[in-house]
């Protein structure tokens, strides 16, 4: 069995506001090995984000990491630790947050400092986390920029974001996130604001130095093609509860959750032209405030069973001797007759 | 409706050109120009579905809004057929009788956040068009505004309700009634799907289809994912950097790519198969300046088969099969990568 980088356990941040409590991620779990892709996939308001906010405790207030936990094999504190557990702004946490795992933003316009030149930031970056002159830095900076395929990296190191374009900002990022040699690199919807031809090169550039530097990378994204391309395990959520975990051809050749399946079967095939209606998932994602009882996707569900999936919340469940796991009452009945009968 | 001939195009659009100046100083000394839009030319069909795609910056939204004159072109001609039969020229219109052509060509946001006023409650927000054009009876106003509710697929009784009560999928509902009010013949879609959600989309779209097989729409549908476009459209152009560098049907667009950059888009799109997953080509480079463009083929520093020829002489829009246009120098020699299934 490979020893695991980083091993989330039924991880629960909320949101108390004054209108109620927002449960963002209200239960997720999963592993990633070192080296490997975890893919989380859903909808706008899943908590995908917030889940990569949470590992790192830079959640935007007043979100709060209320149960779970986050084991993670640390070098800095020389082994397993509980990132849950830390507050912000313990020294671990510091060392820890872009420098063992670093993240990724999707809006590399908004990212970066628009008055400091990006080469000041990414040097910002390799001195907080390395003990190094700023000349040295510097020249790190250039190597990071070549690195990831930015041309005349010294010369772009003088620049500010309004510079470059949306491939190259993003690249600067990634190479900034880079800068103390992650050993998990948190990818936010990082071709989401990009053009599908620069979108390829980023995701091959990812792969690339996922190779080299022996990376782990989390990929949050509501794009599934980017996730067939990219992950080697997914968790697809929905309303901040992962509902489906398992490796990617599972997933996507073996659905085994009415959510993923719908998800799956509502995107056109770029293969073939369009032949009468898309199947889609009927109604819409249900309010923060307003979410169903039960299982919080039955309002939608084409397999809803009364009396079932309104009355208890369904749990991950392993599906056969496989490593994949569903939430769901069709494919795990609850009561034994029912079993019996199907 | 007068009977028209359904054989002629819907929309004729000539050598559409749509510069935007450049301008310094205080005296606004013009010293150059974003070619937005240079030199298109294209036929839609009626009741079928024309798909502008292309990149961010490509000029394919400028060139969708010149149709109905949102943005005044520079020059060309947009030759449309009006309701009676005859075929006017958009760009000619006086102000007073644009108006009334324009009950004939409606648009359809992208943002279906940014398009809705927030003080509007539907029954406005739906109403406004009917209201410009004529329809002062509030009661009749809003016994249509409830039937184009109905049409898209919202409960009428919310008709006094305000935008930020629905979710996106609903807002895009409400901005397509508001484009249907007035019954046009024309829709011009930009973006329409691409803000919202996968599960929500596709209800999105089956929408579209659905209306437009009942009141017999043409849609203009801008926008740049691909599997969408070959899902909805009958005919498409591809454009880069204001010009349109290839167009033709949706089955040879697809499979049959005549241009480079067609190819290189194709290939580019991550495919939702992890069993498809496989080194892929992947274009060099960023998308070109269109205030600056490069000399030659405006594609020729990101190509990877460009010769001598690519660099000095710009290719024109050329016929090389039936109802297939290309812009590229060795088009007919090229064997280029459509997207063909892996066997399953």
């Amino acid at each position: 069995m490979v020893d695991k980088l980083l091993s989330v356990e039924n991880l629960k941040t909320y949101f108390p506001t004054d209108e109620g409590v927002v449960k963002a991620v209200d239960g997720v779990t999963f592993d990633i090995e070192p080296g490997k892709t975890l893919g989380i996939v859903g909808e706008s308001g899943c908590g995908k984000s917030t889940v990569g906010r949470s590992l790192l405790q830079i959640i935007d207030h007043p979100g709060k990491i209320i149960d779970g936990q986050v084991h993670f094999q640390s070098e800095s504190a020389g082994g397993l630790v509980d990132l849950a557990q830390e507050k912000p702004g313990s020294p671990l946490m510091r060392q820890v947050r872009g420098g063992e795992i670093a993240l990724v933003f999707q809006e590399p316009m908004t990212s970066f400092s628009p008055v400091h030149t990006v080469g000041n930031q990414v040097v910002e970056a390799i001195q907080l986390h390395m003990d190094v002159s700023k000349k040295i830095a510097m020249a790190r900076a250039e190597e990071l920029f070549e690195l990831v395929g930015i041309p005349n990296p010294r010369s772009r190191l003088n620049e500010y974001a309004y510079q470059l374009s949306g491939g190259l900002r993003q690249r600067a990022m990634i190479a900034m996130a880079l800068s103390a040699d992650p050993k998990l690199l948190i990818a936010d919807e990082p071709t989401t604001a990009l053009d599908v031809t620069t979108q390829a090169q980023i995701l091959e550039l990812l792969k690339t130095l996922q190779k080299q530097n022996n990376m782990a990378i989390l990929m949050i994204t509501h794009n599934l093609g980017v996730i067939a391309e990219m992950a080697d395990d997914v968790v697809v959520m929905y309303l901040g509860k992962g509902v489906e975990v398992g490796n990617i051809d599972d997933i996507f050749h073996d659905p085994q959750h009415p959510y993923t399946q719908g998800l799956l079967r509502s995107i056109p095939s770029i293969y073939t032209e369009g032949e009468g209606r898309l199947p889609s998932i009927k109604g819409t994602i249900p309010h923060p405030f307003n979410r169903p009882s039960g299982c919080t996707f039955r309002t939608r569900c084409p397999d809803y069973i009364q009396g079932e999936c309104n009355t208890a919340i369904p749990q991950l469940q392993t599906v056969g001797n496989t490593k994949r796991t569903v939430s769901c009452f069709k494919v795990h009945p609850r009561k034994e007759e029912v079993a019996a009968n199907g | 409706m007068a009977d028209v001939d359904t054989k002629t195009p819907l929309l004729e659009v000539k050598n559409l050109v749509k510069h935007f100046p450049i301008t310094r100083g205080i005296t606004k000394r013009v010293i150059g120009a974003v070619k937005a839009v240079d030199d298109i030319s294209f036929t839609i069909e009626q009741g079928k579905t024309f798909a502008l795609v292309g990149e961010s910056g490509c000029g394919k939204t400028t060139a969708s809004r010149c149709i109905l004159r949102g943005v005044e072109p520079t020059s060309g001609e947009i030759n449309f057929l009006n309701r009676d039969g005859e075929i006017v020229d958009v760009t000619e219109v006086p102000r007073a009788p644009l108006r009334e052509l324009r009950r004939d060509m409606q648009m359809v946001f992208q943002d279906p956040f940014g398009s809705l006023n927030p003080r509007m409650s539907l029954l406005d927000i739906v109403g406004e068009p009917l209201l410009v054009h004529g329809m002062v009876d509030v009661q009749e106003r809003a016994d249509r505004v409830a039937e184009l509710m109905r049409l898209v697929g919202l409960r009428p009784e919310y008709m006094r309700r305000f935008p930020h009560a629905f979710s996106g999928g609903e807002r895009q509902r409400i901005g397509i009634a508001r484009a249907l009010a007035l019954n046009p013949r024309l829709i011009i879609a930009d973006e329409p799907v691409s803000a919202l959600d996968v599960s929500v989309q596709a209800q999105v779209i089956n929408l579209l289809q659905d209306l437009q097989e009942q009141l017999g729409l043409t849609y203009v549908f801008v926008a740049h994912d691909l599997s969408v476009v070959r899902h909805i459209s009958d005919t498409i152009a591809v454009m880069y950097v204001g010009k349109i560098v290839e167009s033709g049907t949706v089955a040879d667009i697809f499979t049959n790519p005549k241009h480079p950059y067609t190819s290189a888009l194709l290939q580019s799109v991550p495919i939702p198969d992890p069993r498809a997953r496989k080194a892929r080509f992947v274009l060099e480079g960023e998308v070109a300046n269109p205030a600056n463009p490069p000399s030659g083929c405006y594609f020729h520093p990101r190509c990877p088969n460009k010769v001598e020829k690519c660099v000095t002489e710009a290719p024109q829009l050329e016929e090389i099969e039936s109802n297939h246009f290309v812009s590229c120098h060795r088009a007919k020699e090229l064997d280029l990568q459509g997207l063909v299934a892996s066997s399953k």
